[in-house]
């Protein structure tokens, strides 16, 4: 294992250094290309998003100097972007690579576009040919952990904006908000956005009533809504399923009576009222009755705090399986990097066995099948016996990292290399690991 | 052998209830799961046994004391699937699986006695007034299972709790769906059920006998499960006061189950 990653993020750098870094999608076959020429690359692949840059390659032995890449890469002078860069090494990378599929090195931890960007740097990787054996295992192995933390954790089960909690709440409400309207009274920004939020959703049309008409008029025509006249609120607000309110007005717009009425004229069917006003525009009294659902911003920003608190234990059991699966990946690669020398010492006593029993079977005259069989299982008995050392302690190197030396000692002792055993692509073996 | 089946039942319900209750308490979609498996095969050991039981005797014991139960969990629980297959949801089940369960155990555990009917001159009616009314009584406490969440909701999202265990239940909008479509379906069945009866009756008798308890009730039953329906489709009540009326609708229907044993039409002939 020979992983090597170099990369800024929204923690280490300002946007002011990410955004000089960043590699435009149209420049990734580019810079993959450039990267793979690099002396000691053998495989590479960029993720270039707002909030990371990294790099992530495979070496062919020991480190890399990637920052002489980034420098003759970038228009810029290294030296002042030093402080902001991390370097990351073989388990460490590995962790990191499982860590960033799995949002957990996100800004909104559990947020799911992450894992996608992954996919996509992965996928422009792999296209070039740039990702092809052990690194593409090691991306394989960072999706199925993406996929067993969001599974086996609630990581990004809830909502952490304003925003998104309304919507979460009002689809509690509706089930679906398919075929619902939603009312703005009062054009703010906060209110804007929670529309547009709920529209993504299925609502269907949106109101816009506002003290200064044309205020609402304009905001209305953002959304394809209808802009209400102020003083015709009463009169239409029982056609909104959802109401947003955020008026600056000193006292409740909307009351008790108000919510009964609206109820009367619905025939019952519930409302949700989100007052996002300070001071509150909507009585809490109308919680009260029964359909009508009201919570003010302290509500939503109280669901925010409690669904990112959930976020963090839940990251914390995120970060245990991590480790799990760090440790298994290292295991998986140092096993296979004995494989082909368990092959190679297989096929070639083997190979003596046949020779040998060729070698006697003109002197023993014909054989009964019985004692053909006898001879096979003992000379397969005797090979077997002799292997079966040297087997296991490549299996054992295997798991404490001294792999490269059995490997070496074995090779000797049997004189497998010249031999050329006709393993695959990356038989070669891997470099010092301390 | 009836009665054999019946406990293999029992204890797949059993399961069924354990792990239902389970998958309430955290996220798991496998408990859910299993549940419902169980739940399933509990219905099949259930028909069986029903099946046992009705059909080589060639006469209608369907009144009778240890088959009404098991006959009336089996529809609760086919309803249970069906609104399952609508809105893959098992919420209702928090009422109906111990209900099952309860009405299977009381079957299940009593001696073995299959007690034919009083004989009455029209089995065809007879047959078609219990399917009914028993498909009603099945809707009912359906309906009311989902009321019941509903409330569990509703307190949630008016309290602005919405962690934990209520985050999984269903939207309220589902659960009233639930709740009066299987009120829509059931009522028209307890009606055409009860008129059954009462030709039953007067083939019988001549006559109904309007102050037998277990008639009475079963009318005033019928009363509250109309004034549920009207109310919900007139004035759209649905939440709190549709679920204390869904609520007194059940425990008429209670009541009027419970009349069979005091009931001299329906009462069971003792051994």
């Amino acid at each position: 294992m020979n992983f090597q990653l170099i990369g800024v993020n929204h923690v280490s750098a300002p946007v002011e250094v990410r955004e000089r870094l960043v590699v435009p999608e149209s420049e990734i076959p580019n810079a993959l290309r450039r990267l793979s020429q690099h002396p000691g690359v053998e495989e590479a692949m960029i993720l270039s998003t707002c909030n990371r840059v990294e790099i992530l390659t495979r070496t062919s032995n020991g480190a890399v100097n990637l920052r002489a890449f980034l420098q003759d890469y970038f228009p810029i002078n290294l030296a002042e972007y030093d402080k902001h860069l991390y370097e990351l090494r073989e388990q460490e990378a590995v962790r990191h690579l499982f860590r960033v599929a799995s949002s957990l090195d996100s800004m909104i931890v559990g947020e799911p576009q992450i894992l996608g960007q992954v996919k996509e740097a992965y996928a422009s990787a792999r296209a070039l040919g740039a990702v092809h054996s052990q690194l593409d295992q090691l991306l394989t192995r960072a999706f199925a952990v993406a996929k067993r933390v969001r599974t086996e954790t609630a990581i990004g089960s809830s909502a952490v904006s304003v925003a998104s909690v309304a919507v979460e709440l009002a689809k509690k409400i509706f089930g679906s908000l398919h075929g619902k309207h939603v009312y703005l009274v009062g054009a703010g920004k906060m209110s804007e956005l929670a529309a547009r939020h709920l529209l993504a959703n299925g609502a269907v049309s949106i109101f816009v009533a506002n003290r200064t008409y044309d205020r609402a008029v304009q905001l209305a025509g953002k959304f394809h809504g209808e802009a209400i006249q102020f003083s015709q609120l009463y009169d239409t607000c029982d056609r909104a399923d959802i109401v947003i309110t955020s008026t600056g007005a000193p006292h409740a717009i909307f009351r008790r009576e108000h919510g009964e009425l609206f109820l009367s004229r619905r025939k019952n069917r519930p409302m949700f009222f989100i007052d996002i006003a300070v001071p509150r525009n909507v009585d809490p009294e109308l919680n009260k009755l029964d359909g009508i659902f009201v919570y003010d911003i302290d509500d939503l920003q109280q669901a925010v705090v409690s669904h990112v608190a959930d976020r963090t234990k839940e990251a914390e059991r995120a970060e245990a399986i991590i480790d799990v699966e760090v440790q298994r990946f290292q295991e998986r690669l140092q096993t296979l990097n004995v494989v082909p020398t368990i092959v190679s010492l297989q096929d070639h006593l083997e190979t003596i066995r046949q020779a040998e029993i060729d070698r006697v079977r003109g002197r023993l005259g014909p054989l009964t099948p019985d004692q053909e069989m006898v001879i096979e299982s003992l000379t397969k008995g005797i090979v077997n016996k002799i292997m079966h050392t040297p087997i296991h302690t490549l299996k054992t190197a295997a798991r404490e990292s001294e792999a490269t030396t059995v490997i070496d000692v074995v090779k000797r002792l049997f004189n497998l290399e010249a031999r050329k055993a006709k393993s695959g692509g990356d038989s070669g073996g891997p470099g010092s690991k301390d | 052998m009836a009665l054999f089946w019946l406990r293999v039942a029992l204890g797949c319900y059993a399961v069924g209830l354990v792990y239902i209750l389970v998958s309430l308490g955290r996220t798991s979609e496998w408990a859910n799961r299993i549940a419902l498996q169980a739940a399933y095969l509990g219905m099949i050991f259930e028909f069986v046994s029903l099946a046992e039981n009705i059909f080589p005797a060639r006469q209608i014991t369907l009144a009778a004391e240890h088959n009404a139960e098991p006959l009336l969990a089996f529809l609760i629980m086919a309803m249970f699937m069906v609104v399952y297959l609508i809105y893959k949801t098992t919420s209702p089940g928090i009422i109906v699986f111990p209900l099952v369960f309860l009405l299977t155990f009381v079957a299940a555990t009593g001696e073995e006695r299959f007690l034919s009917m009083v004989p009455s001159t029209r089995k065809d009616w007879l047959i078609v007034h219990i399917a009914l009314i028993f498909f009603g009584y099945a809707a009912l406490i359906l309906s009311f299972g989902a009321s019941f969440v509903y409330l569990i909701q509703e307190r949630a999202l008016k309290s602005k709790r919405s962690n934990g265990l209520l985050s999984r239940l269903p939207a309220l909008q589902v659960l009233d769906d639930i709740s009066f479509r299987s009120l829509a379906v059931g009522f028209p069945c307890m009606t055409l059920g009860l008129l059954a009866g009462i030709v039953v009756a007067q083939a019988t008798y001549g006559r109904v006998q309007y102050s037998d308890p277990k008639i009475l009730l079963s009318i005033l039953m019928w009363a509250v499960y109309l004034l549920l329906i009207y109310t919900r489709w007139t004035a759209g009540w649905r939440g709190r006061r549709a679920a204390y009326l869904a609520t007194g609708a059940f425990a008429t229907a209670i009541i009027a189950w419970a009349a069979n044993y005091f009931s001299a039409i329906h009462g069971f002939v003792r051994s």
